[in-house]
């Protein structure tokens, strides 16, 4: 039997993918080279696809156990404008949730900032993805093991991508450092939320439906070392680590990144060209 | 009582939209053809999860049927096994060179090498020679990456073994 946690999960994972996706997306056509520029879109089609794919698995929930049968509960919600059609698609999911429905993790949604910002965030994330999808594929859940699989030789591309340009830039000018361990101050206390599970993950995990994302932290921890290593890079000391994004406490960027993106559809309900 | 046979040669017709001398069979995304009722289900699975060419290759898919009178037609999409590179035919590999892009290697090759490592030398589509250089991982579109020739100084696209 399905439930809502399956529900918030699957969102969940489709959120981290397209927020992301999203956010690369806004280099397109503005990349320091043209290159690293299609390279970047690449990456962010990659990852608006795999949350497609969780879009659809979601709103096949969504529909099989009845829209608004629980009117009390956010998750996975819809605000039904008029003429809409009353059956929920990834569409409506990705464009018509408002930002305490989106369940992404903080990192993906913090501003692009500088080339070193934008490609530490995406080494990251990637880095995380690379070890989730890779245990997401036992989940007892079919269809998450079969995005999983998809998804990981994507992401494969992607972590070898980012990894190369944080040696390139943490060993590169004293420029280039800086930069990067600028990005680094800002973005490490978005980190520790990646590992730090929801209700929804804890519930799913003990079923072998999610990952148990406290498992992949050292795996995390012993790749981001060794990049950091030859980048010339250290790990911060702990300290303070941000966390709510995963229940809908988001920082304030994400509201501004939704405007722009699920303007059309608010503005033309329907809209398709 | 469905023709296989046909339904395959039909969907031989079918081409990549981004690399149009390949046929989706070529591709090696159309997994299954089965009988379905009264009608048919073409299996498929996509190359990369983004690609845009999905949508066309299914409405193409669609009209190719319909106009050979097939309007009974389920198409399903599954994931897993994820697509690779193994599953494109060995015709489909000639034909890519012939049009200028350089086919994937096997994947028993480096398909996933380390940081700063290369895959193994790709060959030129256009003077075959292997002192070619990767430019970017990332091509004009997800399949594939960018490549230049040293020997003919042509730039190339891979598709890259996957």
């Amino acid at each position: 039997m399905l439930d809502q946690s399956t529900i918030d999960y699957t969102l969940h994972l489709a959120d981290n993918a397209l927020v992301l996706g999203h956010r690369n997306s806004e280099w397109t056509g503005h990349g320091p080279i043209l290159e690293q520029d299609i390279a970047l879109s690449n990456i962010a089609l990659d990852l608006i696809g795999q949350a497609r794919n969780f879009y659809q698995y979601a709103a096949r929930l969504v529909n099989g156990r009845g829209v608004g049968s629980e009117p009390g509960k956010r998750g996975a919600r819809v605000s039904e404008g008029p003429g809409e059609p009353s059956e929920v698609t990834e569409d409506t999911l990705a464009y018509l949730r408002d930002s305490w429905d989106f369940k992404n993790c903080l990192l993906v949604e913090q501003v692009n900032g500088d080339w070193a910002k934008t490609i530490l965030r995406q080494f990251f994330f990637s880095a995380y993805q690379f070890y989730f999808y890779q245990s997401l594929q036992q989940s007892q859940d079919r269809e998450l093991a079969a995005i999983a699989e998809k998804s990981y030789k994507e992401v494969t591309y992607h972590l070898r991508w980012s990894s190369e340009w944080v040696i390139r830039l943490g060993d590169g000018t004293t420029e280039s450092h800086t930069r990067i361990k600028g990005a680094l101050d800002q973005l490490w206390k978005f980190t520790g939320e990646l590992f730090v599970p929801a209700d929804y993950e804890r519930t799913l995990a003990a079923k072998g439906v999610a990952v148990d994302v406290t498992g992949l932290r050292w795996l995390w921890d012993e790749r981001v070392n060794d990049v950091f290593q030859q980048a010339q890079l250290v790990i911060p000391a702990a300290g303070w680590e941000q966390t709510g994004g995963k229940s809908g406490r988001h920082t304030e960027h994400l509201g501004y990144l939704l405007a722009e993106m699920q303007f059309l559809q608010r503005a033309y309900p329907g809209c398709e060209w | 009582m469905v023709d296989k046979k046909h339904i395959w040669s039909l969907l031989e017709q079918v081409n990549d939209p981004e690399v149009p001398v390949l046929s989706v069979v070529d591709l090696g995304i159309i997994r299954d053809v089965r009988e379905e009722g009264p009608g048919v289900e073409v299996v498929l699975t996509p190359t990369y999860s983004g690609c845009p060419a999905m949508d066309a290759i299914r409405m193409n898919i669609r009209m190719v049927l319909l106009q050979n009178g097939l309007g009974d037609v389920k198409l399903t999409t599954i994931l897993s096994p994820a697509w690779t590179t193994d599953w494109m035919s060995d015709r489909g590999k000639e034909k890519l060179k012939a049009y200028g892009i350089a086919p994937p290697l096997p994947s028993q090759q480096v398909c996933h090498p380390g940081l700063f490592q290369r895959e193994e030398a790709v060959a030129c589509p256009h003077c075959n020679s292997y002192h070619t250089t990767l430019i970017s991982e990332f091509g004009s579109t997800a399949c594939k990456s960018l490549y230049r020739c040293e020997d003919c100084q042509e730039p190339f696209d891979y598709f890259k073994c996957h």
